[in-house]
């Protein structure tokens, strides 16, 4: 049974309903000799949430949920297998090349890792203005170079016209995402996929790029859809947070309910093993026994049903509706 | 700074990338010979015609033949009294040339049908791969000596036929580093800012493919060079023209074996035999060069 | 007489401009069965001490100067006949990125026979006894012995580096960033692992890390590294709640924490210091926010504040806690 979707809220920035990202993957020689079956790797499995104007939404969650393939499927880097996409009002599913480019200037992406994300051949200004290039936004040699300082120095770059020739690789883990950043920024998008933005990166370094993240949607109101494994970072920058898991979100609500008072039970043993910088001891811990399976083999029922503390007979056979259970709260268990 | 400062200071960074360059490569000894045989044939093949009175070549009744070398001439004389050390410095005009010219067809088909194979992928990529599977399982040799029988003896049909049995090589390679820039973080970025396949390709996988590119180059020019030998000492060149392996054709065919003229058989062979042992070690030392340019991270 | 004692360990790297001063004057402790825990971010020195406490330093590296004493034999100068016994028998490490590096085209259970028959004189049957024994030990079903890496998660791949790294009974292990890149589950999982095995085998351990919680999660005592120096070190519980060092108290600060505020504003502005060309003075002054006058030219000394809770700190000095 397809779980009640969201009604599409016109208002909202970006609106997400049964959004499938489903891969075909070959399965070995002798398998696909002796078998017709096709591997269908079920990465993103019916998704429905929106984003408000100016809210930065995380989508939380461990290595095969699905959540960077969300991120990436919103703007079409890889491409949707069913659902739909709403942006302003408009399906970006059904968006031709031309519309689809203008969709790229207004949503941008930030990716995880600093160092693989910039062209190493390509300098500072070359790697801010690419995109007024591509685009073909400026008129004048002069006008890039403004647009390319202003960028950088949103982006927390001081002195920018010093670093215009100088290459990523001269630059620390923390300014390089800082250039990044600038490269989208560059193009004065409305929406930006973050995915893992801080994860390479040093602690104390961390805090100097999530303050910027929001000060940017304070300042500029650009909203976030924030992707990351970390719940306290989650909680830090949030506004609400959506916790997935093989594919589909299993709780979602604002930061704090989320964090300090969790539904679904896999929320609650992601909570409790939330690193602190404190001397505790690992028994306080729910410990889930065993990892999360491969999206090549979702479990029947509730997905989460095989790790879960408090499961029982229905729910391998049945799978829980994602509902509203109080304002704003969605769940997708049996028993809340 | 104004623009023109800017197009001034990336000049200045082309000099920083190429010192940097340069000073890890002259720490290399086998570059450092590679370049400064190479120096010293270009240096011939440039200056050749001022080094060397045309006329010299000029049969004239008069010179001996088939001298061994005296006074007046260092390298003795072949069969027809022209002088051989003026014929062998005339001859690295053209023997260069060709292989030169050879090498840029090859490199540019190659580069193109590698990026382009790599880069689309499935029905492009298979398409493209079986045509340089073709060209890189027929014999070389063979090929080049039919069609060089078909399409006549001349420099420009030697070129062409260097080029285009020699691209296959560096498709593959090409093809396979495409595959694997591809994949990177910032082609999908340069994807998400609303680049196209052209821009991507001209100004992503191609300057990272750069390296690879140069390093082979220069394998390859080695490869031509020897090529034209081959073929010009088998008698497919212009007779007209004298390179390298022409001088061989007619030492061998004017029996200098059996004459005992080793002042005409040695010296073009040795030159070419230098000049691709410096267009090999210079490969070698550029190997050595680009591949451990890892970048510098903070930890 | 301590497992572990270590006196003023130094190692520098050589490069062609100079030398990297990695690590300096590291004095560490251990007991049997404490854990400690060496918490430092990146280009703080912490890997360069690791690998010099098992020798195993990439060529250009020289130890300049300090002792390792295991079990009171001080084991600085052995030579490579001496370590070959020492290593895997009485010292091990599991490396940073460890789960990568097993080799893919043999089967996991092979590798371990190996290890274990470099290092000890056993038959095959014995070896492959013992395996099946390590693979129980560490929470895998010991009938995958016979699987390939690629069949295991990066968890379970974890385990098996973990297993590698207890085969041989050592009395110390050192694990280098033993969770980073592990979903945060499973790094629960593989630090509960580490500390049973650490309480049954009563095994002396390292664990090095730029994440604080772990430390927390797993340590009785903890030394904090910046540019290649110990700046604080002391009882976990006591360096948490109150820690001395301007560095300690800003990464802490930076450690998100649900308990408390939602708070966004602490960061470390700049860099590490270019260990080539270290800063006179304390590596620390240029992003210390309360740094003084004399920071600047003098390398402060170690300030007892507490029994076993030492900093170096010019603030502190003068002051002991109690």
């Amino acid at each position: 049974m397809k779980p009640v979707a969201q009604n599409i809220n016109n208002s909202a920035l970006l609106t997400v309903s049964g959004l499938e990202v489903h891969f075909t993957a070959r399965s070995g020689f002798l398998t696909s000799l002796l078998s017709r079956e096709t591997i269908r790797v079920r990465a993103v499995d019916g998704l429905d949430f929106n984003l408000a104007r100016g809210e930065i939404l995380c989508l939380a969650g461990e290595s095969g949920s699905g959540k960077t393939t969300t991120g990436k499927a919103i703007l079409r880097l890889v491409e949707p297998t069913g659902g739909d996409i709403f942006y302003n009002g408009e399906n970006v599913r059904q968006f031709n090349r031309s519309r689809l480019r203008r969709f790229r200037q207004d949503a941008q992406i930030i990716f995880q890792d600093p160092y693989e994300s910039l062209n190493p051949r390509q300098t500072v200004f070359s790697t801010v203005a690419e995109p007024l290039e591509v685009n073909r936004l400026t008129s004048s040699q002069g006008e890039k170079e403004e647009r390319v300082a202003e960028a950088l120095s949103d982006a927390g770059l001081n002195n920018p016209r010093e670093l215009f020739l100088r290459y990523p690789h001269e630059l620390s883990g923390g300014q390089r995402q800082r250039l990044a950043i600038a490269g989208g920024l560059v193009l004065k998008p409305h929406f930006i996929v973050a995915d893992e933005p801080v994860s390479m990166l040093d602690l104390s370094i961390r805090a100097g790029i999530l303050k910027l993240m929001v000060d940017l949607r304070d300042q500029k109101g650009i909203s976030y859809l924030f992707i990351t494994h970390d719940l306290s970072l989650a909680w830090l920058v949030s506004d609400r947070i959506a916790i997935m898991y093989l594919g589909k979100i299993v709780e979602l609500g604002s930061a704090d309910e989320v964090i300090k008072k969790p539904l679904h039970p896999y929320t609650r043993a992601l909570v409790s093993v939330i690193p602190v910088p404190k001397r505790i001891s690992l028994a306080d811990k729910t410990l889930l026994k065993g990892e999360t399976p491969d999206p090549i083999n979702i479990p029947t029922g509730c997905r989460f049903h095989p790790r879960c503390p408090i499961k029982q007979a229905r729910c391998r056979e049945e799978e829980p509706l994602y509902r509203q259970v109080e304002g704003g709260r969605f769940v997708a268990c049996h028993f809340i | 700074m104004n623009s023109a400062l800017v197009k001034q200071e990336t000049v200045t960074l082309w000099k920083k990338n190429f010192s940097s360059f340069w000073s890890i490569f002259r720490e290399n000894t086998m570059g450092l010979i590679g370049l400064i045989i190479l120096a010293i044939f270009a240096l011939m093949a440039i200056l050749g015609p001022y080094l060397v009175d045309i006329s010299i070549l000029t049969v004239d009744g008069v010179t001996q033949v088939m001298h061994p070398p005296t006074a007046g001439y260092v390298l003795g004389t072949d069969d027809l009294g022209k002088d051989i050390l003026a014929s062998v410095i005339i001859g690295s005009r053209v023997s260069l040339l060709v292989g030169l010219a050879a090498t840029v067809i090859s490199m540019v088909i190659g580069t193109l049908v590698g990026i382009v194979s790599g880069f689309y992928g499935r029905a492009v990529d298979t398409i493209l791969m079986r045509i340089t599977d073709v060209f890189l399982v027929i014999p070389w040799l063979p090929l080049m000596l039919v069609m060089a029988a078909l399409l006549g003896p001349s420099l420009g049909n030697i070129i062409f036929v260097i080029g285009i049995t020699s691209w296959a090589g560096t498709a593959r390679i090409i093809r396979s580093q495409t595959l694997s820039i591809k994949e990177r973080p910032y082609v999908e970025r340069a994807r998400a800012i609303g680049s196209g396949d052209g821009h991507i390709m001209l100004h992503h996988i191609l300057p990272n493919v750069f390296p690879l590119i140069f390093a082979n180059t220069v394998l390859v020019a080695a490869v031509a060079i020897l090529s034209e030998t081959t073929l010009s000492f088998l008698g497919m060149g212009d007779p007209t023209q004298v390179t390298w392996g022409m001088m061989l054709h007619f030492a061998f065919s004017m029996g200098a074996v059996s004459f005992g003229a080793w002042w005409w058989l040695l010296p073009p062979g040795i030159c070419v035999v230098l000049v691709v042992l410096g267009f090999t070690f210079i490969g070698y030392a550029l190997d050595e060069v680009l591949n451990p340019k890892l970048r510098r991270r903070d930890q | 007489m301590k497992l572990l004692e270590v006196d003023n360990l130094t190692t520098y790297y050589k490069l062609k401009e100079g030398y990297v001063r990695a690590c300096e004057n590291i004095s560490l402790q251990l007991d049997r069965g404490e854990a400690v825990g060496l918490v430092g971010e990146s280009a703080s020195g912490k890997t360069t001490a690791a690998l010099s406490l098992v020798k195993l330093l990439p060529e250009n590296a020289i130890i300049k100067a300090g002792r390792i004493m295991i079990d009171g034999h001080d084991i600085s100068g052995a030579g490579e006949e001496e370590l070959r016994k020492i290593r895997w028998k009485e010292i091990s490490i599991i490396f940073q990125g460890a789960m990568n590096a097993l080799n893919p085209v043999r089967r996991v259970g092979e590798q371990i026979v190996e290890a274990l028959k470099i290092h000890e004189k056993i038959s095959d049957k014995e070896a492959i006894r013992r395996t099946a024994e390590l693979f129980d030990q560490v929470e895998i079903d010991p009938d995958r012995v016979r699987e390939y890496p690629h069949e295991f998660s990066g968890g379970m791949r974890q385990r098996v580096m973990i297993a590698m790294a207890i085969a041989c009974n050592p009395k110390i292990v050192i694990g280098d960033e033993p969770t980073t890149a592990l979903d945060v589950m499973v790094q629960a999982q593989v630090l509960q692992l580490l500390e049973n095995l650490r309480r049954e085998r009563q095994m002396g351990l390292i664990l090095i890390t730029h994440d604080l919680s772990v430390v927390g999660e797993t340590c009785d005592r903890v030394a904090v590294m910046y540019a290649g120096q110990i700046v604080e070190d002391g009882p976990t519980e006591k360096v948490f709640s109150d820690p001395a060092h301007p560095y300690t108290r800003a990464l802490i600060a930076a450690f998100p924490n649900i308990e408390g505020e939602r708070n966004l504003a602490s960061s470390i502005p700049g860099n590490p210091p270019n260990l080539l060309y270290p800063p006179g003075g304390c590596r620390f002054h240029q992003r210390c926010s309360e740094a003084k006058a004399g920071c600047r030219d003098i390398e402060p000394a170690i300030t007892e504040l507490a029994p076993g809770h030492r900093a170096c700190c010019h603030l502190l000095q003068g002051r002991v806690k109690v």
